[in-house]
């Protein structure tokens, strides 16, 4: 609690400062911003954002979610995909409101901080292809590296396999960008654009008041919702929205980014983003121990399998794929929500990516690697290092 | 006179990138580096000052950041 007040209590002070500098800055449009101080960006502002999220998904824990996925945004937009039919694995079918708070409040963020700035044309069709198999390597391991961090915090030992092939993923990426790949240059966008993906984003929620949950799970109006499995666990609509807003909103203004972390440590030696992180999950396991939620071990972790090798590469294929797209899962989500176009894109590519993991069996699932999951994260390491290779900006060369 | 690099719709770590090849490369002691949105305006700064240099000003432009950063 307190460090959910810290953090309050720097919000309003940066909102404060915000306002008293918006008003000396109409006078001088194009004098010095330097006094535009955003806390959330400092260490400590980064830090505080990991605690937050660390604390808060253990809590949304407590209020239902599944066990070592209070949030995890690969597995949250799987749910959303088999929400909406995308994908028919009936166990992981839920439309979480987490996800439709991050984008929101991310947008609010961007809208109150003047950062809304509808932008894209990056290579789209490229950053769909890195959604879609960044979905599928975070599948095979079975979580984003949100939840990579949430399972260690919890004690499942396998989630140190992930975060190695994480590390390594990330690590190849640093190599194709010294080499100079880039996506291409990204080009503002008619207002209107940067407001396609919170709308969708919104039509969910108004889908899901209109078909609410049913009790024992199942069809409810267009939506599909799991009757037993992770799918069927979840914390109240409210508490899952509020809580989505918050980090969204928190998010988007530190620039939380936990592919960030890992590539600015190997590529800058810098530690910004990283405390970020490390706060994350020192915090979720202080959270856990509170909670009763701690219970270390390999063997029946929950969702989760103890397949080593897979757990470790499904990651470098998923930590590959965020390199190469500029951010994890969670950081396309709020930039979606400041009106980025290609992080939207990369978005569409996760859903893809889910229908395809779940109608192919690509998904591993607590019982070891889907039928498929093995020549899927092959294919993708493959057609990523390619992408890796080839992809340089013209203008720079 | 101060070389300017315009890494305007470069996407995360880019800008980073190519500030820090410049200075690592070309020996420059003082530099002016366009970004286009407030994370790269952060980014850059950071690695700047981190790089032992001194951000002298930052001036919003249209939408743009113009950094203006010089070596010590």
């Amino acid at each position: 609690m307190r460090i959910i007040r810290m953090v309050c209590r720097a919000a309003c002070r940066h909102v404060m400062a915000m306002q008293v500098d918006r008003r000396k800055g109409n006078s001088i449009q194009q004098g010095k911003v330097d006094g535009m101080k955003n806390v959330f960006a400092t260490r400590w502002g980064i830090i505080g954002v990991g605690a937050a999220i660390g604390v808060l998904a253990a809590a949304l824990q407590f209020f239902g979610n599944p066990a070592n996925m209070g949030v995890c945004v690969a597995c949250f937009v799987r749910d959303v995909t088999g929400a909406v039919g995308l994908h028919r694995a009936a166990v992981v079918q839920y439309m979480r409101p987490e996800i439709i708070g991050f984008v929101l409040g991310a947008l609010g963020a961007a809208m109150l901080f003047r950062e809304f700035r509808p932008r894209g044309g990056s290579a789209p069709i490229v950053r769909f292809v890195l959604g879609a198999f960044a979905m599928i390597g975070a599948l095979v391991f079975l979580g984003c590296p949100w939840r990579a961090m949430l399972r260690l915090a919890g004690g499942d030992g396998n989630a140190i396999l992930g975060l190695a092939g994480l590390a390594v993923g990330i690590w190849i990426g640093t190599l194709f960008l010294k080499n100079g790949y880039s996506l291409g240059r990204a080009k503002v966008f008619p207002r209107a654009a940067g407001w396609i993906m919170p709308a969708i984003m919104a039509g969910f929620l108004v889908l899901m008041l209109i078909n609410p949950a049913p009790l024992e799970g199942g069809k409810s109006g267009v939506l599909f919702y799991s009757e037993a499995g992770p799918g069927a666990m979840f914390a109240p609509l409210i508490i899952s929205l509020a809580v989505g807003l918050l980090i969204g909103f928190i998010a988007q203004r530190s620039r939380f980014c936990t592919m960030g972390a890992i590539r600015d440590l190997i590529l800058f030696r810098q530690m910004h983003l990283f405390s970020g992180a490390i706060a994350l999950i020192v915090f979720a396991f202080i959270a856990n121990l509170a909670f009763g939620q701690f219970n270390p071990g390999f063997e029946g972790q929950p969702v989760a399998h103890n397949s080593h090798a897979w757990n470790a590469l499904g990651m470098v294929l998923a930590g590959l794929a965020f390199a190469l797209a500029g951010g994890c899962p969670g950081r396309q989500l709020f930039l979606s929500g400041e009106g980025d176009g290609d992080a939207a894109i990369f978005v569409i590519g996760m859903i893809a990516g889910a229908a395809f993991s779940h109608n192919f069996g690509l998904a591993s699932s607590p019982a070891g690697v889907g039928p498929y999951g093995i020549p899927a994260v092959i294919i993708g390491l493959a057609v990523c290092g390619i992408i890796g290779l080839v992809m340089k900006d013209k203008a720079k060369a | 006179m101060s070389k300017t690099l315009d890494a305007r719709g470069l996407s995360c770590p880019q800008p980073v990138l190519i500030t820090l090849d410049e200075i690592k490369s070309t020996g420059a002691s003082d530099l002016l580096i366009i970004v286009d949105n407030e994370a790269s305006k952060e980014n850059v700064s950071r690695a700047l000052t981190n790089q032992g240099w001194t951000v002298e000003g930052v001036e919003e432009d249209g939408g743009d950041y113009r950094i203006r950063a010089k070596k010590g």
